[in-house]
Formats: C-alpha cells, structure tokens, sequence
C-alpha cells in the first residue's frame, strides 16, 4: 500500500451502505467489502436491501438495491441504524437512500449518473448535486462510470462491458477511505472469473484505479482506520441465517445419525435454505422440491414415518397452507421441524421484508387443541444452534417443531465462530430395535412423554398411525369420548414437559431494575445493543430476549415477578405480549411495536425506553 | 428397489396381512373385494411383510391402512401421494402402496395426483372410483357423470367428469390400469403387474357404492351388459372382446371404433395389437377414454412404459456426489471457503 497523505482517523465503528439499480452489482460489492472487513479482524453484521422485483425499471426508486454493513473493534450485533458512508451509484438510489444514512454522512456518487433522464425517474424536478438538498454531508463527486472505461482501455472492451464494473470502482474508493488492503481481493475475481481472464483483469485494474483514485487525487480529508475487534480465539466465516439454518440442520442430521428429508416449495424469503440443501447430498440429504406448500409438509410427515431427520421450510403464507398437516404430526406424533422465515403479511404482504407476525400462527393456527414447539432463533449466527435445537427437540420429543426466523436474520450477516459439530450434543432419537415384544405405538417414555419411532422395514413392529384419534398405549383408532380427553391431555403435557430439556432464561442486568424490557426472536441485536446502551447511561433497564416461545422457560414467571414494569417490544402488532398476558395474567405488560417490514432501530429502543422511565 | 427373495422361502400367506380390526366398510360395498385381492397379492410378491407401507388420505378406501397388518399411514385428505412420496424417497426398499378415492385424488388431492404421476416414483396407487362422495354421504364428485343427481346436485350436476386415465397420460404419468370391483382374479393379476412395474403404477378400480352410487358402473360390470361393454386388454394380443371375441378394435383415420371381424371386409389382421409399453400416449389416450356405448370401456393394463424412477435418480445422484465432494463431514463444510483465523 502507499503512504497516506492524509490523516487517518480511528473509528470504534462505521456504518457503509452501498446502493445502486438492481443490476448495479451492490450485493456483490458488499459481500466483497464484508470479506476484506472479516480479513481486518472487526466484527460485523450486514443487511442486503433489495426490491421483491428481479430487475424493476432502470433508475427508478423500486428498482434500488442496497446492502448495509456495520463493523467495529467492539461486538457487533445489528447492521447499523443509520450510514455513516452511503455509495448512491445513481440519483434513485440516493433519494431512496437519504432517510438512512446520518446527517453528516460521506456520500460517494457516481455523476455519470447524474443526468436529466435519471432525475426524473428518482423523482427529483432538479439535479440533487446542485441545490441545497444535501448540506451538511460531505458529497465526493466522481465520475465513476468514464474513470472505469479509462482503467480498462488498454483491454479493448465495448462500452457496456467495461461499464459493468463501476460498482468495483467505488469498492477501490470505499478501501482506500478505510485503509483497506485491495489486492485481497484479486483472488476473488481469479476464482469467480476463472473461465474469463479478461474480466478477472479488468476487474483488478478498476477496483486498483479506484483506489488509486482516492489517494492520488486526495478526495478526502480524512481517512478512517477500524482496529480488529477482541474475538475469542477461533475460525471465523461470515454467515447469513439463511446458509446457518441449512447448516445447522445438517450438523443435527451428522448427531442424530440420519438422513435428512427436506420437503419444501419455493418461497421468498426461505428459498436459500432448501437451494443450500439441494447442494449437499454428499450428506444423505434429500431436498424435495414439492408441487405445493402442503406437499412440502406431507411428505416430510412421509419422511418422517419412514424414518428421516425431517423437515419443511416457509414463510407466513407458507404455514397457513401447512396448518393442517402440522395437526397431523401433531395426533401422529412424529417428529418434522418446520422453518418458518417470518416476512411482512397478511397475504403476500412485503415478501422481501420483515416482520414477527407468525407468532400467533405458529402457536395455535390449527384445528383442534394442537400444542407444538415453537422456538425462534435470534441472529444470522444463532439460527445454526436454532436450527440444531429445534431438530434436536423434534427427534428426541418425537413431536413437530415450528422454528421462527425472520427476513432480517436470514439474509442478514454476521461474524460466526465456527464450531466443531463434535462438540455439539448427541441426538437420541427413540427408535425401537426389530423384534422388541414390548413395543407399542402410543406407549411413552416415563419423563419426556415421547412414544418410541419405529421405522417400516423393521422385522415384528408392523403398526399403523394416522390422523383418527388414537388409543392410549395401543394407537389403535379410538372414538371413546374418556380415551380424547387422556390423549388430549397427553399431548399437551408433552409439550409442557419440553421445559425440562431447555436452558433457563436469562436476564441481562440487574435483578431489580425498574424496567424489564422483553422480545424474543431475530430483534436480539438490537435489544441487545439498546439496553447495553442503556445500563452503560445509568438507566435502571434489564433485557428478557426469548429464543424457547412454547413451552417457555420454567423460570419465566419468577423473572417477571422481580420487576415493577415489562415492555414488550416486538415487530407485530403485539402477539408475544397478548401471549404473556394469556399465561401469566397477574403482570401487567407495556407494549412497543412497530410493523414497517423493517427492523428496530437502536436509537428506537432507546428513545422509547427512555420514554417509559421518565413515566 | 425394493428387497425381492424368493416367494416360497418367506412362505406368507394371506393370514400374515389380514389385521385384527373391525373392517367397517358397508356390507356389499365394492371395497371388500378390492381388500381381498389387496391380501392375495401381497404375498405373492416375494416382499417381506414389514417392507409393505400402506397409505392413505381421506375416505371410505382411506380406511385401508386399518385392514391391513402391515406399517401404514392414514393421513389427510388428498395429500397421501405426498405421504408416499416421501416415504419412497426416505427408504426405496419399501413397498409403498396407495390407497385413494375418486374424491381424494381428483378433487382436494388433484394436484398430488398430476405429479406424483409425472415424477414417476415407484409407488402403487389404488384409486377406488365410485363417482360418489360415500364418507360424507352423498355428494357429487368429479367423476360423477354429468346430470347425476346427488345431495348437491338436485338438478342432476352441471360439470363434466374427470375421466382419471386421461389425466394420468396427460401428465406424462407413464403406467395406467383399469379393473372392476366384481372380477377378483383380474384384479389380483393387474395390482400383481403394477407392483412389478417400476414407476407410479395408477390403477382405476370401478368399485360400487351400495348406498350413494348403486350400480353406477353397471353398464360395464353387469353380468349381461359387460361382455359388449369392457374389452380386457392384453399386451401384445390383438383389442378383441364381445361374444367369442367377435368383436374388436381398429383405428380409424384419428380415432378408435368398434368392428365386427368378418363383417364388412374386416379381418383379424386389421385389429389392434395393445402394446402398453410404447411411449407415444395417443393410443393410450383413445383407449382410456373408450365408454359405453360407443365403445367398451378398457380393463388391464392400458399404458406401461419404462423409465427411471423418481427415488432411483435421487439415489444415484447421493452416490454421485457422494463420489466427487471435497465434504467428508459437516465439519468440512463449516470451514470451507473464505475463513479466518483469531488467535
């Protein structure tokens, strides 16, 4: 690297938000931004931002696609509220943009773009650049898409190819500000591009020229340095929810010593999990495409029965059409895991954004009395252990299991200290040995409840199950009014029993504070960050956060009883909190919720907290 | 697949699959005999009594399960093709048979059906066809024949019917079979050929509802009308049926008629040979869609044609990729690509 005219400036955390048309390159740009920032040693989390369109009109608002990362010296649990540095590529994509991004933020802009038609399809009547609309920001202005047609003459490529790695340009820019070391990423385009050398070369000298192009030309006052981050000793990778739920999964089947069935149908935004499975059959995992959300669940149940580690993914529209066969898994006591990647509803809602809103759902959305286990993971990095546990429960239970994610945590990022799948516990599923005399469908283990799973194809243990209601112990079809009210019985202090076989709760702070704050699910990052925020201020705040939603840890109540006031902060209209108000009644709860399909912000909580101590 | 022996070595009888429950069907309904040939062929198989797996979803047929002594699953309405889906893909030894009813599977399961033919895993569907919905007593269903007068249908209904073997080729399904209730013997030989037969092997059985749908295939099953109005197919023999088999089948210009052989200048050699296992479905189409009484309706085997099948693909893809991955263990996954180290 060169030496620095400039000076450089020590940060404990930035916030950058690359944006630009759909077809601009921006995810890409920030996943490589995120590499050299894991190659740095800070911690970090990110957030893509995308349209549900694939590639909606060119230049127009709808058609920006973002992606935020937030890195720093100190734990990171959230993407980051607001910018500190925002790459608008096109006008679009800075009008979309300027509402999240702080009001001094470093604005990089590509003023190539900058002309009469693309003002008109961002909405703006005058060009941005020129009136007062962006005072206070300090606004570097170049000409991202000529300089990267210069960087490449020398290749002889047409305009529109050599256009294409603009957005590599403003990666150079970006390194350059944070004292990046650039040629990390060379190695990148050789394995990406390996069958096209001319692109891998084009690539180096543009993203080379950009940085050069920050330094030579002096384009900031400052430049910013992020010390690496005090991790704990280990190997790191960068994670979306995503890639750790289908890992996670697979770790459980390599514990559990089966096979994984994956039955699912195509949906945003869950559909990574079931194309990560599709990938690794190398560990005896089927991944079933299904010709409908019901089909995806049924022939889990199938799975199942026939004895696979088996499982269904979704999202909200998703779980309504599976309601039905979960209370099939439900009378047959079977063990599936469901996955539902929580998005925006009702209906087809905000596909490509979040919200918690399945909570309801996932608890109680079937006919009958049909008790389940409901956990919810609460980062990127968690939903591996989630999705572990969940499998974990499910097969050792012999009961369904719904996991709650959500589309912030699953396309989101985040640092993940890899652990050795040795390390992770054994799953003892109950299956019956060929030949066992004693074995019968609906006879149960003394403690957990669960009914032993035997497996066609083995020799003297020939029995039927299905969704008529069953006789205790003999599983035979019963329709004796006494015999419903046992299994009915059964069935629910099965799942009450869970509570045995999952951590206590834990309370961040004081055991006495005035106020205990309470979520659950994928806003941990962010309660976390708030109250810490808080505590660290002198605030008298404690935070709940809950991943074990049903059956809730044993020592909910006595953690509530300690505090003078609960809120509950959620994004729905209040789903967990009325669940709390159901099962302990004698709490009064205060309620926070926001339901914009996007995430708290830090300073949210904080404000609202801060509102609630001063009542 | 699945884990074939020699027949006499497992020395099963029908005693080995008949269950200890009450069969609860009504007493002259089709589906007692469709049982009793059920019991039959299983141990003709050569399959050991615990790699059977019956399934089923919802109605008087989905019972099934429960009359059979063997691991089974009644699952739910129309979704049991997915329960034997899934079942197959789990554990290709497995002898996975299904059983479902006109409703079932050409109403609320009409999608499953489409696809579990077109995916071909080799399954053996029993689909109980008695143009009625007998187990909420009385309602028309899509194969209930246009004007049928039913509990929901006081006017005689408005919808045509499905006619399943027509839906079956349709969706590229690639084994079809149609037998009655009333002739025991074909019906064992013709589920013994769709066990055999690797694939999804659909078998209509025109089976009579004694209290909704009372003779509703009687034109074809009945004892004077049936030997002008079914024609029991047999590969490679000529499409022959009527008194003395004078009667057969040829192809006129695009479509199949009914002929006399010596009248009118027609002889043997102008009959159709029934090939089940050629690819081409249009002849297969004609042949399912022949009814009373412009043609007999078409009994036995009407289509078969080989290819690979669902479970056996995904099978062989495991072994590939098990072959050539760098992943030995989840381990290796988690550590590959870009990693770093914190010491």
């Amino acid at each position: 690297m060169t030496t620095k005219k400039n000076k450089v400036v020590e940060l404990e955390h930035a916030v950058i938000r690359f944006a630009g048309d759909s077809g601009d390159g921006m995810q890409l740009t920030g996943g490589l931004f995120s590499d050299s920032t894991a190659f740095a040693g800070n911690d970090f989390a990110t957030f893509p931002d995308y349209p549900s369109e694939i590639r909606a009109p060119q230049g127009t608002i709808s058609g920006v696609s973002g992606f935020q990362i937030h890195f720093g010296r100190t734990d990171i649990h959230t993407s980051g509220d607001l910018a500190n540095v925002l790459v608008a590529m096109n006008p679009a994509s800075l009008k979309a943009n300027m509402r999240w991004i702080t009001k001094d933020a470093i604005i990089i802009v590509d003023t190539d773009s900058f002309i009469e038609k693309n003002f008109a399809k961002a909405g703006y009547v005058e060009n941005p650049l020129l009136d007062e609309s962006l005072v206070g920001h300090v606004v570097v202005k170049a000409p991202l898409t000529t300089l990267t047609r210069e960087a490449v003459k020398e290749l002889n490529l047409d305009n529109k190819t050599a256009q294409k790695s603009k957005n590599m340009f403003a990666l150079g820019l970006v390194f350059y500000m944070f004292n990046r070391d650039y040629k990390k990423t060379f190695s990148f385009f050789e394995s990406k591009f390996k069958k096209n050398p001319i692109i891998v070369k084009s690539n180096k000298l543009v993203l080379e020229a950009g940085y050069n192009f920050g330094d030579t030309l002096e384009v900031f006052a400052n430049t910013y340095k992020v010390e690496p981050a005090p991790l704990k000793k280990g190997t790191y990778r960068n994670i979306t929810g995503n890639l750790a739920t289908a890992w996670g999964l697979l770790a459980a089947g390599e514990r559990a010593d089966r096979n994984i069935f994956l039955g699912s149908y195509p949906i945003t935004p869950a559909s990574e999990i079931l194309q990560e499975l599709s990938k690794h059959k190398e560990f005896t995992a089927i991944a079933f495409q299904a010709e409908d959300e019901i089909a995806g669940i049924v022939s889990t149940i199938g799975a199942s029965f026939a004895g696979a580690m088996a499982v269904t993914t979704t999202s909200g529209p998703g779980l309504s059409l599976k309601s039905e066969a979960i209370g099939l898994a439900v009378i047959t006591e079977l063990p599936i895991v469901i996955i539902d990647v929580q998005r925006g509803g009702p209906s087809t809602g905000l596909p490509t954004k979040s919200e918690q809103s399945d909570l309801l759902q996932a608890l109680f959305g079937r006919n009958g009395d049909a008790p389940v286990i409901v956990i919810a993971a609460t980062s990127s990095s968690d939903c591996f252990y989630a999705a572990f546990e969940a499998s974990k429960l499910a097969l050792e239970h012999m009961t369904p299991v719904i996991l709650l994610t959500d589309g912030t945590i699953a396309n989101g990022s985040e640092v993940f200290k890899i652990p050795k799948v040795g390390d992770l516990p054994k799953i003892n599923p109950p299956i019956v040995e060929a030949n066992d005399a004693t074995y019968k469908p609906y006879a149960r283990d003394k403690q957990s409840l669960a009914r032993r799973w035997a497996l066609p194809g083995t020799e003297g243990l020939r029995h039927r199950i299905g969704g008529l209601e069953k006789e205790d112990i003999s599983g035979n079809v019963s329709m004796d009014p006494m015999n419903h009210q046992v299994m009915t019985n059964l069935r629910f202090e099965k799942i009450k029993r869970v509570a045995n076989y999952i951590p206590e709760q834990e309370v961040i702070g004081a055991d006495d504070s005035d106020i205990l704050v309470v979520s659950w699910g994928g806003t941990y990052g962010v309660l976390y960050t708030a109250i810490n925020q808080l505590i660290e201020e002198g605030k008298s705040v404690s935070l709940a956060h809950f991943k074990h939603i049903m059956p809730l840890p044993k020592n909910t109540k006595e953690i509530f009883a300690r505090y003078k006031k609960i809120v509950v902060c959620e994004i729905n209209m209040g789903q967990f909190v009325n669940y709390l108000r159901m099962e302990f009644p004698e709490f009064t709860y205060e309620q926070y919720n926001k339901v914009q399909g996007l995430p708290f912000m830090v300073s949210e909580i904080v404000d609202k907290v801060n509102e609630f101590l001063n009542d | 697949m699945e884990n074939i022996v020699d027949v006499k070595s497992l020395n099963l009888t029908k005693k080995d699959f008949e269950s200890d429950q009450m069969v609860k069907w009504c007493p002259g309904c089709g589906d007692h005999a469709i049982l009793r040939a059920v019991e039959n062929v299983f141990p003709e198989l050569g399959i050991p009594k615990e790699d059977f797996v019956v399934v089923s979803g919802i109605g008087c047929s989905s019972r099934f399960p429960y009359y059979m002594n063997t691991y089974g699953i009644h699952g739910i309405h129309g979704r049991a093709a997915a329960l034997a889906t899934g079942i197959k893909l789990t554990n290709p030894k497995l002898s996975v048979w299904m059983i479902s009813g006109d409703g079932d599977s050409m109403a609320i399961g009409g999608n499953h059906f489409i696809h579990i033919a077109r995916r071909n895993p080799d399954i053996n569907y029993l689909m109980f066809n008695n143009k009625i919905y007998g187990l909420t007593k009385g309602q028309y269903s899509p194969t209930t024949p246009k004007g049928a007068i039913t509990k929901t249908s006081p006017q005689g209904t408005f919808e045509p019917p499905f006619n399943p073997g027509e839906l079956v080729i349709g969706a590229n399904g690639k084994f079809f079979a149609r037998v009655v209730d009333t002739n025991l013997k074909l019906m064992s030989k013709i589920f013994k050929e769709a066990a055999e037969f690797k694939g999804a092997s659909i078998v209509e059985i025109l089976a009579n509802c004694v209290i909704f749908s009372n003779k509703v295939h009687s034109l074809i099953t009945g004892k004077d009308t049936k030997v002008n109005n079914q024609i029991i197919l047999e590969a490679g023999k000529p499409m022959l049926f009527g008194e003395d088999n004078k009667k057969g089948i040829i192809l006129e210009g695009t479509h199949l008629k009914a002929v006399v052989v010596g009248e009118d200048g027609i002889t043997l050699d102008d009959i159709l040979i029934h090939k089940p296992e050629t690819a081409a479905p249009g002849i297969h189409m004609m042949l399912a869609s022949m009814a009373p009484p412009e043609l007999p309706a078409a009994i036995g085997v009407i289509r078969a044609v080989k290819t690979p099948t669902l479970e056996e693909q995904v099978w062989n893809a495991i072994d590939e990729v098990k072959e050539v991955s760098s992943f030995n263990s989840v381990d290796n996954l988690l550590n590959s690509g870009n990693t770093w180290e914190v010491e």
